[in-house]
């Protein structure tokens, strides 16, 4: 296991966006009308976020930013790292982010870069960027995290549309004296297709044949360039690996469990996360819960759901945090985090 | 554990069917309710319940619930 600790970096501030165009699951035509019922109970998704095209995750973050970065006053010229973590970046060629610190007016000096990575996407780029800002004395560093993971999907496969939606997040990060992060970072690439848009990349290239929309079963159509999920499998995978990853973690961290006042997890399925729930003995109150107005985004559903359901407390003072992201990769992890008087900005719609 | 207990929690993992109708001999993959959703509900329940992984492999080789019940004893 990968297994460390940032010492002297803490979140500043915390905001986020997502599109206005709203999809409700009790009026999706895939699912049966019993069905609907079974799901939204279930899995925990009532509404999705869904951008129209044209709105990227690009655009969202950098909503997101210029709300955070007007509210902390910061001056640009400090920001001296921006990390973009996304699976669905503006172009294949060059990275989004440095369209973004052209369009942020940041300085020549700030270094970015994309990472491709979902569902852990938010634990693993504060690991990285809280990594390098640690480094880098007196500057201040940005971790825009989001997905428009509806534009990956086939609108005819009810395997995967009534869970994805759409958000961008802006995580700002600076150095202070009591700030402390301990990260636990797994990968299990034996599983790597579980989650997979098998064609379009350099693997298989996109043909004529790619776009060509097919019944794999009843209900379920997609592309060779739309997102095939193996729900089952993931849903193994995280009772398997997550709580005694969390374990560990608070073992090396040397953390009580008890000692935390919210557990955020990745808004996957409402079923598996109680299933985590009680494995790791959580109070209820302590899982904090954005799945059924904000579906799954992916890397974002973290910040997100620290913004929908817990900003009072993360404003108000001093807090422990655990957060865990977990999926596509498959790769997972999780961070022990202390914070203190977050800026919170209530979510956008754009 | 026995099969009758199995079935039973098996049989309350279902809202819409008949907890009477599901017996240890039941093809429960026949029954209306059965798809991807009571597949994890299923997955969940024998997790928390007998603390096994059952993979969707399982639910597949598996005809009736006593022969689901066999399958996680082995494991």
């Amino acid at each position: 296991m990968a297994f460390f600790t940032v010492r002297d970096i803490q979140i500043k501030g915390l905001a986020a966006a997502v599109p206005s165009n709203t999809e409700d699951n009790n009026e999706l035509d895939l699912l049966a009308e019993k069905e609907r019922e079974l799901f939204i109970r279930t899995v925990g998704i009532r509404y999705r976020k869904v951008a129209p095209k044209g709105l990227t995750a690009s655009d969202l973050c950098l909503a997101a930013t210029e709300k955070l970065l007007a509210e902390l006053q910061w001056n640009r010229a400090d920001i001296q790292a921006l990390v973009f973590v996304t699976q669905t970046p503006d172009y294949i060629i060059p990275n989004t982010s440095s369209t973004m610190q052209h369009k942020l007016g940041l300085s020549k000096n700030c270094l970015v870069f994309d990472v491709n990575l979902g569902c852990s996407g938010f634990v693993y780029g504060l690991s990285i960027i809280s990594s390098m800002l640690q480094n880098i004395p007196n500057g201040k560093a940005l971790l825009l995290v989001g997905d428009v993971s509806t534009s990956t999907i086939s609108k005819r496969d009810r395997s995967t549309t009534p869970l994805f939606s759409d958000a961008g997040s802006a995580t700002a990060l600076e150095h202070t004296p009591d700030g402390k992060m301990s990260f636990n970072l797994q990968t299990d690439g034996a599983e790597f297709d579980d989650i997979i848009v098998p064609e379009g990349g350099f693997r298989n290239r996109a043909t004529a044949e790619s776009f060509v929309l097919k019944e794999i079963e009843n209900g379920v159509h997609r592309s060779g360039l739309d997102m095939k999920l193996d729900g089952a499998k993931i849903f193994n995978f995280a009772l398997r690996e997550i709580a005694p990853s969390i374990k560990h973690l608070f073992t090396e961290a040397k953390v009580a469990k008890e000692e935390i006042d919210y557990f955020v997890f990745h808004q996957a399925n409402l079923l598996m996360l109680e299933s985590l729930r009680k494995k790791l003995s959580i109070a209820p109150e302590k899982l904090p819960y954005s799945l059924y107005d904000f579906g799954n985004t992916s890397s974002a559903s973290i910040p997100l759901t620290m913004l929908a359901r817990i900003p009072e407390a993360l404003r108000a003072g001093k807090l422990k945090l655990l957060l865990s992201g977990f999926g596509v990769g498959l790769s997972w992890g999780s961070v022990y985090l202390e914070t203190n008087s977050v800026i919170c900005l209530p979510i956008m719609e754009i | 554990m026995d099969v009758e207990e199995f079935t039973e929690k098996f049989a309350a993992c279902f809202s819409q069917t008949e907890s009477a109708a599901i017996k240890p001999e039941t093809e429960f993959r026949s029954l209306e309710e059965w798809g991807s959703m009571m597949t994890l509900i299923v997955i969940a329940m024998v997790d928390s319940d007998y603390g096994k992984i059952l993979t969707a492999e399982d639910l597949k080789s598996a005809g009736t619930v006593a022969e689901l019940f066999d399958l996680i004893s082995k494991k």
